[in-house]
């Protein structure tokens, strides 16, 4: 078994989506969730709230400091995620085709080894 | 004996089935490596079954290495290797052992650049330096997109599988993109030479080998039959100077029978499946081409008119003027260009300036040519252009 991240892209800027599209991207979300468990693929899944509320800490001169984020200025913010196991990519490649139906793009990326045992 | 042409010939093979065996690319390709060398050293003469050979000795070979190392990939190949120990067929090549590599190879999770690459290095068996002079990149680039995509593979997980039936539509075009670029690549250089008859072939074997693996497949005929119809056209395709020969001008008798006989049934046995497709239908256009004194036009533009509802492309709306040419003069094929962008590419303003010049639009067609010359890459083709331009002023001279 290989453990992937599955994660779901913001682009600011990009037209909001209504209440309704919301609640149907929650409710495609949530079967999306039920069919990974049954599937024994699902290992997390979680939203993230805007990157406005993002704070990064890091040590400076042995002292930690902290700052308002996002850590890296871009345009493009992860919004959401899931953590899944499978046998190989292709069987990955299918979920996230899935995922990519109810919230945009998917980036399918492996964890490495040490991750794996 | 030839070691050179038996390398070539089985290098892909055994490199598939020690890439099953020991569940890693490197491993393999070592191994196989490993053996050939030893077959260098103790081959006085052929064994009955060369390939069955270097499988058992890359296999063993294997072994003995993977016995004195420990890392993680060492480990896990042991384990594959013990779990396969008492199967008792596997001593040669295993024919879907490639077919799962070709897939792996041309998976659309990896760089296109990157599929033709490794499968010409893996399923071909070609040395970087050759795959470098074909595509005339510098041998660290091809090197390099070699070790990321078979690290990929590892790391991501690609399967090292034939696809499911219901995958097919979305993993097979990769695998016969893959063979087409890499004929074209060998019939119309990008630069250099303007024919690599060596890549040609090698598509071809390779286009072969998939027929006989998926022969039910017809795509994969269609693209084989595509490949056979071009290539028989080849010894007509430059005068004895070095100049390029239209398909009009060519003289027919130096077309490969032989070929075309075998493109002309593939087409057959095609059309009775009844599954069209976009290379079988340039197969079909191929196989008019090549059928009696002179082409039937009119069949080849029903062909592209089929051809463009099933891929819409502005290379195929290109083609399909030529035919729209032949069949309704130069002036409507004009107008069915008028709305076809492709960028950077010379045959747009080329195809335009010969139906220009056919119009007597001298002038215009003389800047269609210029435009061309500009973009052809290709020597050959830009001094086909050349020519053509100055056959244009000697009946016209520019103010």
């Amino acid at each position: 078994m290989r453990q992937y991240l599955l994660s779901v892209h913001f682009v600011e800027g990009a037209p909001a989506p209504s209440d309704e599209e919301m609640q149907t991207m929650f409710r495609e979300t949530d079967r999306i969730n039920d069919e990974l468990q049954a599937a024994g693929a699902w290992v997390f899944a979680g939203g993230l709230t805007s990157p406005d509320s993002a704070t990064v800490v890091r040590i400076e001169n042995g002292n930690p400091t902290m700052s308002d984020g996002p850590f890296v200025e871009t345009k493009e913010h992860i919004a959401g995620f899931w953590v899944i196991k499978c046998a190989d990519l292709d069987q990955a490649l299918t979920w996230a085709e899935k995922c990519a139906a109810v919230c945009g793009p998917i980036e399918v990326r492996p964890f490495d080894d040490l991750s794996q045992a | 004996m030839d070691l050179a042409s038996i390398y070539r010939a089985e290098y892909g093979r055994c490199v598939a089935t020690l890439t099953r065996l020991l569940g890693d690319i490197n491993l393999a390709e070592e191994a196989v490596q490993d053996a050939f060398t030893t077959a260098l050293q103790k081959w006085q003469t052929l064994p009955p079954n060369p390939g069955a050979w270097i499988v058992t000795t890359a296999r063993n070979r294997a072994v003995d290495r993977l016995r004195r190392e420990s890392t993680r990939e060492a480990r896990h190949a042991q384990a594959l290797l013990l779990h396969h120990q008492d199967d008792p067929q596997e001593v040669g090549p295993v024919k879907d052992d490639q077919l799962r590599l070709i897939f792996t190879c041309c998976h659309p999770a990896l760089a296109p650049d990157a599929r033709t690459a490794l499968t010409l290095r893996l399923i071909g068996g070609l040395e970087v330096p050759e795959i470098a002079r074909a595509y005339l990149v510098q041998e660290a680039t091809i090197a390099q997109r070699i070790v990321r995509a078979k690290k990929k593979i590892r790391d991501a997980g690609i399967p090292y599988r034939v696809p499911a039936e219901h995958e097919l539509p979305d993993r097979l075009p990769p695998v016969l993109t893959v063979l087409y670029l890499m004929f074209n690549e060998g019939y119309a250089s990008t630069a250099g030479e303007l024919i690599d008859a060596d890549l040609c072939a090698e598509a071809i074997r390779l286009a072969r080998e998939l027929a006989a693996l998926m022969p039910d497949e017809p795509e994969v005929l269609g693209l084989l039959a595509l490949l056979l119809l071009t290539e028989a056209r080849r010894p007509a395709r430059l005068d004895p100077a070095g100049g390029l020969v239209l398909l009009a001008d060519q003289d027919r008798s130096l077309w490969n029978r032989a070929l075309i006989a075998e493109g002309h049934d593939l087409v057959r046995r095609c059309l009775r499946r009844n599954r069209p497709g976009p290379y079988q239908i340039q197969a079909a256009i191929n196989a008019v081409h090549t059928d009696g004194a002179a082409t039937d036009w009119p069949q080849v533009l029903a062909l592209y008119d089929q051809l463009l509802a099933l891929a819409p492309t502005p290379v195929v709306a290109l083609n399909r003027a030529v035919a729209v040419a032949e069949v309704h003069g130069p002036a409507v094929a004009l107008a069915a260009l008028e709305d076809v962008d492709l960028p950077g590419y010379h045959r747009l303003p080329a195809t335009r300036a010969e139906l220009l010049a056919r119009l007597g639009r001298h002038e215009a067609a003389a800047a269609a040519y210029d435009q061309a010359t500009a973009l052809a890459t290709n020597e050959t083709e830009r001094a086909f252009l050349e020519a053509r331009r100055a056959e244009l002023t000697q009946t016209w001279s520019p103010t």
